[in-house]
């Protein structure tokens, strides 16, 4: 749980988060978006729930579908749009785009566009963090279509040998761009799986932040305890296509009405703290009309910025220490 | 007088003085605790610095290279020892992808040095590709090929000192070579060319094993009264192009060799960019030197048959200096 003010900011996070992508989805279908963009609306609960659960400067390592856990790291909704948009005001200054956000100095080692490279690249951070003697843990997220990729069970287990400080959440939308996991998936469960190598392995609902937050803030503790790395499947769906604009036929309409409308993370939090008498109406609106500005706003900062100076090419490509 | 130590042994006494300085740098790969690595790079190194800091991993190069990223990201100078090169093809999403690329996005360093054995021997297919032109190709990865036991040091503590992803070629013929090494301070910058042989009859360019059979031919050449020139290059990346054009301008007659394929090889960006460059002060075309764009065999003769051998070399500089 949490006091009020912090369950108020999740579904705050969350509305934001909801109302950015809703809003970067029609940017991106008017072309202001260079390169598509993943949209991660419906999955809102398992980066707000893991986030409240981290230290600031704890370390997160994310996937191709990362607006939502950037976001939710602490990023202003302004650089985030401002970096789909490629501009140097964005958080990856313009080089990025949708799939590449990451500012190693504010602990968010990257977006990826490859399946699972997130996840390896947190598992290395957390060696960094056992070998510095930091008390803090990393995060490597990781989809459902990285479950079946060599790469994520070598950190796995690499993680496990060596007890690092890694919490491993499947952001399990549950379709590999437009391939449903039970489809691909061998044995089927995925905590089974990950057992198979020794830590802690679970499957939780990724719909209901403050139990994602609850199994985040338990794997932290056993980390900084020095017992390891814990595999969290956060099962969760994405109410738009793998891409901007896909609307494939791989799912049902029903499948998706379903979702929205019965197991909303949003609706679900805001339905309990309306019960609970932790909020009002009057609150509610007030939260969705700050959130509509802060994202109005950002749109407009991000059409102002400028785009990144085609001079500085190859500013950055290196360190430039080894050319003299 | 004591032995002077081998490439391996200035490989270790490069990592022992580093490691005492940073204690941020540690060494990780297979069989690097009690073996030493399979070339005993790191013999005596485990026993030293103690096993957080000489890590023993299981056979996982993505996991490997991606723990070395992570760390180098999160502020630690990570070591990742593949034992042979050969083995990066199950890393290079993230030696491409990612240790790569990262500085130019993410807003920090990736200080990671990739260490592994490379270079034409013995065993076969799966162990003796060149693929020194794909790494120099990558933007955001320098390459080290150090040819003696002096460079191998000197390089090794440059690129521990710096804050780039470094492959660092060490070649198998070379492991038992012996020479002299600099102290703690005796750092060799990359990007810097040595000339390892004088001569003002024709230069010839290459780096690593290729100097020796380079170094013989230049010998039965010396011998008919011509003298070659031989530079070193000792790394691809960031190359020592000024060097390569200046020798052109001063001898007007090259040979590149190295014993990777020729097609799309380094030699073949050596001798485009000098021929761009100073293509007035050439007599002749630049001859390059390579392997035939054959998997390596197992077997010695054909072995023989797919590199270049001294007599090819010594083919080539005839044939410059006819011009």
């Amino acid at each position: 749980m949490g006091t009020r003010e912090e369950m108020l900011a999740m579904l705050r996070m969350m509305m934001m988060i909801r109302n950015f992508e809703e809003t970067a989805d029609k940017l991106t279908l008017r072309g202001k978006v260079s390169g598509g963009m993943h949209n991660s609306s419906g999955q809102e609960a398992v980066a707000v729930g893991v986030m409240s659960a981290l230290a600031p400067d704890d370390v997160i390592a994310t996937t191709h579908r990362s607006h939502h856990h950037t976001l939710a790291k602490g990023f202003s909704a302004r650089e985030v749009m401002a970096e789909l948009m490629t501009k140097a005001t964005g958080v990856s200054k313009g080089r990025g785009a949708s799939m590449h956000l990451g500012d190693v100095a504010r602990g968010h080692f990257g977006g990826n566009g490859i399946v699972g490279a997130g996840m390896g690249i947190g598992m290395g951070a957390a060696l960094g963090i056992k070998l510095a003697g930091d008390k803090k843990v990393a995060v490597g997220f990781v989809g459902d279509g990285g479950m079946n990729t060599g790469r994520t069970w070598e950190a796995v287990n690499m993680a496990a040998i060596w007890k690092l400080p890694l919490i491993v959440v499947v952001d399990n939308n549950q379709y590999a761009v437009e391939t449903f996991i039970e489809r691909v998936t061998a044995g089927g469960d995925l905590p089974k799986r990950a057992s198979g190598f020794g830590l802690p392995a679970s499957t939780i609902d990724g719909q209901n932040v403050l139990e994602v937050k609850d199994a985040v803030a338990k794997a932290r503790d056993f980390a900084l305890a020095g017992n390891g790395p814990t595999f969290l499947n956060a099962v969760t769906y994405r109410y738009y296509g793998h891409n901007v604009g896909e609307k494939g036929q791989y799912r049902t309409l029903e499948e998706i009405e379903d979702w929205r409308t019965n197991r909303d993370p949003i609706d679900q939090l805001a339905a309990r703290l309306f019960a609970d008498g932790l909020l009002d109406q009057a609150t509610f609106d007030e939260m969705t009309a700050s959130v509509e500005a802060e994202i109005k706003d950002a749109v407009e900062f991000a059409e102002n910025s400028p785009n990144p100076d085609p001079a500085d090419v190859m500013l950055n490509v290196d360190s430039g220490k080894l050319r003299g | 007088m004591a032995s002077e130590p081998t490439y391996s042994e200035a490989y270790q006494s490069g990592i022992r003085e580093e490691m005492n300085n940073n204690p941020k740098i540690f060494i990780m790969g297979t069989d690097l605790q009690e073996r030493g690595g399979h070339f005993a790079q790191v013999k005596g190194i485990a026993q030293e610095f103690g096993g957080e800091r000489v890590r023993d991993t299981p056979i996982s190069e993505a996991a490997m290279i991606a723990a070395g990223v992570g760390a180098a990201m999160y502020g630690m100078r990570p070591v990742v020892d593949l034992n042979f090169m050969d083995f990066a093809l199950g890393a290079m999403d993230e030696i491409i992808n990612q240790a790569a690329h990262i500085r130019y996005m993410f807003n920090g360093s990736v200080p990671l040095i990739i260490r592994a054995t490379s270079g034409i021997a013995q065993a076969g297919a799966h162990h003796n590709n060149s693929f020194e032109s794909f790494f120099a190709h990558t933007p955001g990865l320098s390459v080290a090929v150090p040819g003696t036991p002096w460079d191998v040091k000197g390089l090794l503590k440059t690129a521990l000192r710096a804050d780039d992803p470094v492959i660092f070629m060490m070649h198998k013929k070379l492991t038992g070579m012996r020479g002299p090494i600099g102290g703690p301070e005796d750092l060799v910058p990359f990007g810097k060319a040595r000339i390892a042989r004088e001569g003002a009859d024709a230069t010839l360019v290459t780096y690593g094993y290729t100097l020796i059979p380079a170094m013989k031919a230049a010998e039965t050449l010396a011998a008919e009264g011509k003298q070659v020139e031989i530079l070193d290059l000792r790394t691809l990346f960031p190359m020592d192009m000024d060097a390569v054009i200046e020798a052109v301008k001063r001898t007007g007659r090259m040979v590149v060799v190295d014993e990777a394929p020729l097609f799309a090889s380094i030699t073949a960006e050596i001798a485009a960019t000098a021929s761009e460059a100073a293509f007035d002060s050439l007599k002749g075309p630049i001859v390059r030197v390579g392997a035939q764009r054959a998997p390596l065999s197992a077997d010695p003769g054909m072995v023989e048959a797919t590199i270049p051998s001294i007599s090819d070399i010594e083919a080539a500089l005839r044939k410059v200096l006819s011009y």
